[in-house]
């Protein structure tokens, strides 16, 4: 994919400030900031190596109906852009089964703060070829590059995929399955999305006696939490939450704790930050402690 | 005026900063075929030991290089120039362990292997698993992001690790990732892991351990031709299913280590795959069902089903000792890791013959074929006048014909001192200035483990050999 113009787009250190804009399912860009967009479309699919390329603007669900063709997904949050997913760095519910987002990341190439195209990583699943900026870039809000295309890991469809609940403790439920997709728990009930060969499905659902439900619980958007999975059964006795078990995250309706940050931590950000963006002229303003 | 020895000795019992010959000669290398120089070798024994260590050394602006077992491919662990060499191998215990969350938190001198037979009896395992597993540590695991045969369907150590207490260059102790899955800020884990060594010292590690698989089947099939085999992984993965290894040999390494081991191998394959799927038991019958379906149609000869833990045990054995098994054939081997996209198998493969033939070596091929991950083992004996120069320049046509086939330089080894001149590559000058600016932000001293992994930038846009006297 050509990133020439979007990189044109965004400049350089003269060119002031610059906010990244994609579908706005993530809060948007940086408002009063001069916006730019990523290029959208699916580049290729190579379903035998299971990966897919695409510009950072394509949005996901675009994506996963391509790759439903050849009986593939990404593992990643249906909604807004592939750009926008990465780059706030927040799986969906099925992380416990699908891993987290930044897993999905292959290769990146982003416009950097001084309008240069940088590739991050490569196009293989296995790849330790240098540093691993793919990682640092999933999840920095577009602080350190903007993202103009990718290449991503696809994992193959599930035979069956099917949501069930239970009355039983959640950490019960949870240790008794093999590998489940998502474990889910609001204080009362427990919702189990298991996926594999029907009989297998079946048989897990029939062991932790499970009944089939159409979908999980509403999730409370207020906030999300970020908890030791081990502290999860803190929240017994309280409401208002559904709770990822073996992963912990918490979706609730009142705002997470301020967490303390370490001093020398903040300094190897800030260090990173001067690095990529010495006048901080990508996403001006995100501050990636005040989620 | 104190010297740095002088330091080191107040920091740690003067029995644990080492200076004698023996020691000095002794981690003046890793398991690759760099040796370099260390003048003292320091073995802490805790975080507070290894921030003492960092602080003379930046006092004094000398080097240093981590290092664990040593068993590292690249050279990454080699000091050069006289660097402090803190060997972490004391450094050994498993903190806590967490059964419920599946999570523990280890010291970086844990062999790998020992992790896994720790939680063994609570239906856990550590997922990555080098051949070197038995040896090798996890620190060293997270410095190169290490995978293995089973790291195709579930990720390499950078998908295992969650946590990492870290000594930093400028001797500050922090956490970075966390046991909770969305710690604040950027993801500083991922980035440290597989920064072999250069972004500072993990001092503790918090892995996920993962469920042992209720069930488990082998199999052993066999072609005539390489392009058969390879083309029954690339089927099999387009069939939706990601097995838990996917391992192929072709025929000489076949050969070697069927005399070796007597596991019953057909000597007179072109190449054997090695396929291995676990999981639920309905959709494992399925999946052999299937894979032996394809391996049939894609000219398979016969599929062996390991028929008991003993059988397979067997065949895992043969694949991983085949570097035992060369050394019966010539005394020396130089291991190569590239990655290829699985449908250029074939024909990079044929590539590596004509390359080795070529240059009158004799090359063997047994490698992570799931993910295009090979594995070039060139065979010589290295006492032949003139091997090493056929041996290094057939070594640096495989990596190019890999990076023109659309791979990447490196799959699990690293890049070290082996590969580093060969980043302009896979990189630009762009793409690599980004990777030294992640190394300038997490080492403004530059004085951990140094001159590894980036080119000089002189080299940056063309490939320099490493500077002659560095080989053995």
């Amino acid at each position: 994919m050509d990133l020439s113009e979007f990189a044109a787009e965004v400049g350089g250190t003269n060119d002031g400030a610059v906010t990244i804009a994609g579908a706005s399912s993530r809060g948007g860009g940086v408002r009063g900031c001069r916006a730019v967009s990523a290029p959208a479309g699916l580049d290729w699919i190579q379903a035998d190596e299971m990966i897919v390329s695409c510009g950072a603007r394509t949005l996901v669900a675009d994506l996963d109906a391509a790759l439903a063709d050849v009986n593939q997904c990404v593992a990643l949050p249906n909604s807004g852009t592939v750009g926008g997913a990465l780059a706030v760095g927040r799986s969906d519910i099925r992380r416990l089964g699908y891993g987290p987002v930044r897993d999905v990341l292959l290769q990146a190439r982003y416009v950097s703060a001084a309008g240069d195209i940088v590739k991050a990583g490569g196009p293989t699943v296995k790849n330790v070829s240098g540093f691993d900026l793919c990682r640092l870039l999933v999840g920095s809000r577009g602080t350190l590059g903007f993202i103009g295309d990718v290449i991503l890991r696809t994992r193959p469809l599930a035979a069956v995929s099917q949501w069930y609940r239970t009355e039983a403790e959640p950490f019960l439920t949870f240790a008794q399955l093999y590998r489940p997709v998502s474990v889910l728990w609001d204080g009362a009930f427990t919702w189990v999305l298991l996926e594999g060969h029907a009989s297998d499905v079946r048989e897990q659902s029939e062991l932790a006696s499970l009944s089939e439900v159409a979908g999980p619980p509403a999730l409370p958007t207020a906030a999300r939490w970020s908890m030791p999975p081990s502290q999860l059964r803190t929240l017994s006795g309280t409401s208002g939450f559904v709770a990822e078990i073996g992963v912990g995250i918490v979706h609730h309706s009142d705002v997470a704790a301020v967490r303390s940050q370490d001093p020398a931590v903040l300094a190897l950000h800030d260090r990173l930050k001067a690095q990529f963006d010495p006048t901080r002229r990508l996403n001006p303003g995100i501050d990636l402690f005040d989620v | 005026m104190t010297t740095l020895i002088d330091d080191l000795q107040r920091a740690l019992p003067r029995d644990r900063v080492r200076v004698g010959a023996a020691e000095l000669s002794l981690y003046r290398r890793d398991a690759s075929n760099f040796t370099g120089s260390t003048s003292v070798v320091c073995f802490p024994t805790s975080t507070g030991e290894v921030q003492a260590i960092v602080l003379a050394c930046v006092t004094h602006s000398a080097s240093y290089v981590a290092r664990g077992s040593g068993t590292g491919l690249a050279g990454g662990a080699t000091p050069l120039d006289g660097a402090v060499v803190i060997s972490l191998t004391k450094m050994n215990q498993i903190i806590s362990v967490d059964a419920q969350a599946r999570q523990a938190w280890v010291e970086p001198g844990l062999l790998n292997l020992d992790l896994s037979k720790a939680v063994a009896h609570l239906g856990l395992h550590f997922a990555p698993d080098p051949s070197s597993q038995q040896s090798c540590t996890i620190g060293g695991n997270v410095a190169n992001n290490s995978g293995g045969p089973h790291c195709l369907a579930d990720g390499v150590t950078a998908a295992h690790v969650l946590a990492l207490e870290v000594v930093l260059p400028e001797g500050d102790i922090v956490t970075i990732g966390g046991e909770d899955p969305e710690p604040d800020g950027l993801d500083l884990r991922g980035a440290f892991v597989g920064s072999e060594g250069m972004f500072g010292i993990a001092t503790k590690v918090c892995v996920r351990l993962s469920q042992n698989a209720p069930a488990v089947r082998t199999m052993l099939l066999d072609f005539t031709s390489v392009e058969d085999g390879a083309a029954t992984v690339s089927a099999i993965i387009a069939d939706g299913m990601v097995p838990a290894a996917l391992e192929m040999m072709d025929a000489l390494c076949t050969r070697a280590v069927e005399e070796y081991i007597h596991a019953g191998l057909p000597t007179d394959a072109a190449a054997i795959l090695l396929v291995e799927v676990d999981g639920l038991l309905h959709g494992l019958e399925d999946q052999v069902t299937r894979i032996i379906a394809i391996g049939k149609a894609h000219g398979a000869r016969t599929v062996r089903v390991a028929q008991d833990e003993a059988e397979r045990a067997l065949l895992w054995k043969g694949r991983k000792t085949a570097f035992g098994a060369i050394a019966r054939i010539k005394p020396n081997y130089y291991l190569h890791d590239t990655v290829v996209p699985r449908r250029k198998l074939p024909e990079v493969l044929n590539h590596v013959y004509e390359i080795a033939a070529r240059h009158d070596l004799l090359v063997m091929n047994v490698f992570h074929a799931g993910d295009g991950n090979l594995h070039p083992l060139l065979v010589f004996d290295k006492r032949e006048p003139g091997v090493m120069e056929r041996v290094h320049a057939a070594g640096e046509e495989i990596v190019r014909v890999s990076i023109e086939a659309g791979g990447v330089l490196s799959g699990e080894h690293g890049i070290g001192l082996e590969k580093r001149d060969f980043m302009p590559l896979m990189f630009g000058p762009h793409d690599l200035a980004a990777q030294a600016a992640m190394r300038a932000a997490f080492d403004p001293t530059g004085l951990a483990n140094p001159t590894k992994v980036l080119p000089s930038p002189a080299a940056c846009g063309d490939v320099h050999h490493i500077p002659e006297g560095a080989w053995i």
